[in-house]
């Protein structure tokens, strides 16, 4: 599966590449014939109105189901069809638009599953978790990074929504990644949950190397946090460019933003 | 301070196990912790599956049939003597966990449930049918050699009498729990914890399920097959109703009584059958419908088993761990917020 055939020469500072991925359901297209590359250490966003197929392109690239034809790469080697546990390894993570943590457990249980997944130990039958100081300490890192080391042993089910969404970025980085999606990730937050999210990101993305692939509903973090906005519609790509060219461009007003600015305004 | 405590615990639920017969010497009461040790086995390596990784097995008999013939037949029939009988038991169910283990990890909840069962009949019908090797619908009646035990040259143990057995069962019960227990508390361990919270995001931090799941089913496997092991030599005997689907059930109704969250609960468990089952039985001819009674009355006030209702609901014992202080602090702060 990782032969030299699958080595190609790739631009560079690019991340990720999709060639004509596509995704049918029955006869639906929920995606068709995608092309898009993803640069190093930007911000992306991908928006478009409800059932354009974002979440779809997700699942396709982090391998929750394959793309119906198509190819992807990953820092130039073709994940296509890997799955969702190699392709996690290879370093793509990814948080979901519902969230999904493990909520039984503590905070602190949570980003140490995550971590305990990457590390060689997770093989290991008889060393107690609670006696590695190395897992601790990686896992309070994480912990730190999000902000949320003064809860580290409340059991996630019991946090607010907002600490929810935020547990599940820290269990995200804590797989170490090189690239991010985030699907929707102030999704039912209140303003100041979502002020609190984009810093978040805004502050991962400067400190840290790792590249950011968002999907987003709300237009002011989009338009405040991207370095490049990709509009899907229908399963295809409408426009893609610089959040300015974005916000300029007719097809997009037509399709999508126009609307919601008129309603906003 | 918290893992000198439950080694503490662990200190003095051996003494207990050790100075029972001195204080208890009548055959009754040794009998009667025999079957619990034997059952809290086999209630303690189901749990591994069910309260651990969230895999609800049905067919956990197999094991049990499977260690309980694999016992009487080669004593019977070799010279392997007791160890490397025990070791063979074990290695049978390794290898028919993984077999089992990967087609059932195939599939989820019901799908999964109902296929172990499947699986599980398969020993029943070999058990049943081969009846050259296992006696078909009798057993193996007429009783195991029991052979002493070599354990340095010129030191040989019999466990033929009871109390011998007895000791023979603590010491083989009590040196699985620590295994099951260090499995448990190990990255390992962990890693089944996380795939039975969110199996989703389990395999989106990187982790391979399936060969977790089928991982675990080898270990839980091995520690049912001993205590089928233990149960032939307990009653000399194997009975194809150690490898029906009915058997499956006992340690489902330990983990039920006794609580899944808790490493003990299934122990809890089977000393609360035990007791009901030899209390009942000397009282009534209706045992079962009390038992049931009792089960309903359990699972329908508490809703948990009786250990995690002591340990979550109640908080009872003291040095709670902070997991559980952090969840009462979230039912005041919940509570809190829905008073303003």
């Amino acid at each position: 599966m990782t032969g030299n055939a699958t080595e190609t020469p790739r631009p560079k500072g690019t991340i990720l590449e999709t060639r004509d991925l596509s995704r049918f359901f029955g006869q639906m297209a929920a995606l068709s014939a995608i092309s898009l590359s993803i640069r190093e250490k930007e911000i992306t966003s991908l928006i478009g109105p409800n059932g354009a197929g974002k979440t779809t392109f997700y699942n396709v690239i982090t391998g929750r189901f394959p793309p119906s034809s198509g190819k992807i790469f990953f820092k130039g080697r073709d994940i296509t069809g890997l799955a969702p546990h190699q392709i996690v390894k290879r370093g793509v993570g990814r948080s979901f638009q519902i969230t999904s943590i493990f909520s039984g457990l503590t905070v602190l249980e949570n980003v140490r599953a995550a971590v305990i997944a990457r590390s060689a130990a997770r093989m290991n039958l008889f060393t107690p978790v609670e006696s590695s100081r190395s897992l601790y300490e990686q896992s309070m890192r994480y912990i730190e990074l999000i902000g949320l080391a003064d809860k580290k042993d409340d059991l996630c089910s019991i946090l607010s929504h907002g600490d929810m969404r935020v547990v599940e970025i820290g269990i995200t980085l804590a797989t170490e990644p090189d690239l991010i999606l985030l699907d929707e990730p102030t999704q039912g937050m209140t303003p100041e949950e979502t002020k609190r999210m984009v810093n978040l990101i805004r502050d991962l993305s400067n400190r840290t190397e790792t590249t950011f692939f968002i999907i987003e509903h709300d237009m002011n973090v989009v338009f405040s946090i991207s370095d490049r906005i990709v509009v899907l519609y229908y399963g295809s790509i409408l426009a893609d460019g610089a959040p300015d060219e974005i916000r300029s461009n007719r097809k997009v007003k037509e399709a999508y933003l126009g609307g919601l600015t008129d309603a906003d305004g | 301070m918290k893992r000198i405590g439950s080694y503490w615990l662990w200190i003095l639920a051996v003494c207990f196990l050790v100075l029972f017969p001195l204080c208890f010497h009548s055959l009754f009461y040794i009998n009667n912790m025999i079957d619990i040790l034997i059952g809290a086995l086999f209630g303690v390596s189901l749990n591994l599956l069910i309260g651990y990784t969230g895999l609800l097995s049905l067919g956990q008999n197999a094991f049990f049939g499977l260690g309980s013939y694999t016992m009487g037949v080669l004593l019977r029939q070799t010279s392997l003597g007791i160890p490397l009988t025990l070791l063979s038991l074990m290695f049978l169910g390794a290898v028919y966990a993984v077999f089992m283990g990967y087609f059932c990890t195939r599939l989820t909840r019901f799908y999964f449930a109902f296929l172990t069962l499947a699986f599980s009949q398969i020993v029943y019908i070999i058990i049943i049918k081969w009846t050259s090797l296992t006696g078909g619908q009798q057993g193996l009646i007429g009783g195991i050699p029991v052979p002493l035990i070599h354990l340095l040259p010129g030191l040989s143990v019999d466990i033929g009498p009871r109390l011998h057995f007895y000791y023979f069962t603590v010491v083989l019960v009590v040196g699985s729990f620590i295994l099951c227990k260090a499995v448990v508390n190990s990255p390992f361990g962990w890693v089944l914890r996380s795939i039975r919270e969110n199996a989703t995001r389990a395999q989106f931090v990187g982790i391979n399920i399936r060969r977790y799941q089928i991982g675990i089913f080898v270990i839980s496997g091995i520690f049912t097959a001993v205590a089928g092991g233990l149960t032939a030599l307990n009653i000399s005997g194997a009975y194809p109703d150690h490898a029906e689907w009915i058997k499956g059930a006992d340690p489902i109704f330990m983990i039920l009584i006794g609580g899944m969250k808790n490493f003990f609960g299934p122990v809890v468990g089977a000393a609360v059958m035990v007791f009901l089952n030899t209390f009942l039985t000397s009282h009534t001819r209706y045992a079962s419908f009390f038992l049931g009674a009792v089960m309903i009355f359990i699972v329908s006030s508490a809703r948990m088993g009786l250990l995690d209702y002591l340990f979550y609901q109640k908080g009872v014992f003291k040095g709670a761990s902070a997991k559980i202080r952090a969840m009462m602090r979230g039912r005041e702060k919940k509570a809190l917020e829905v008073g303003e």
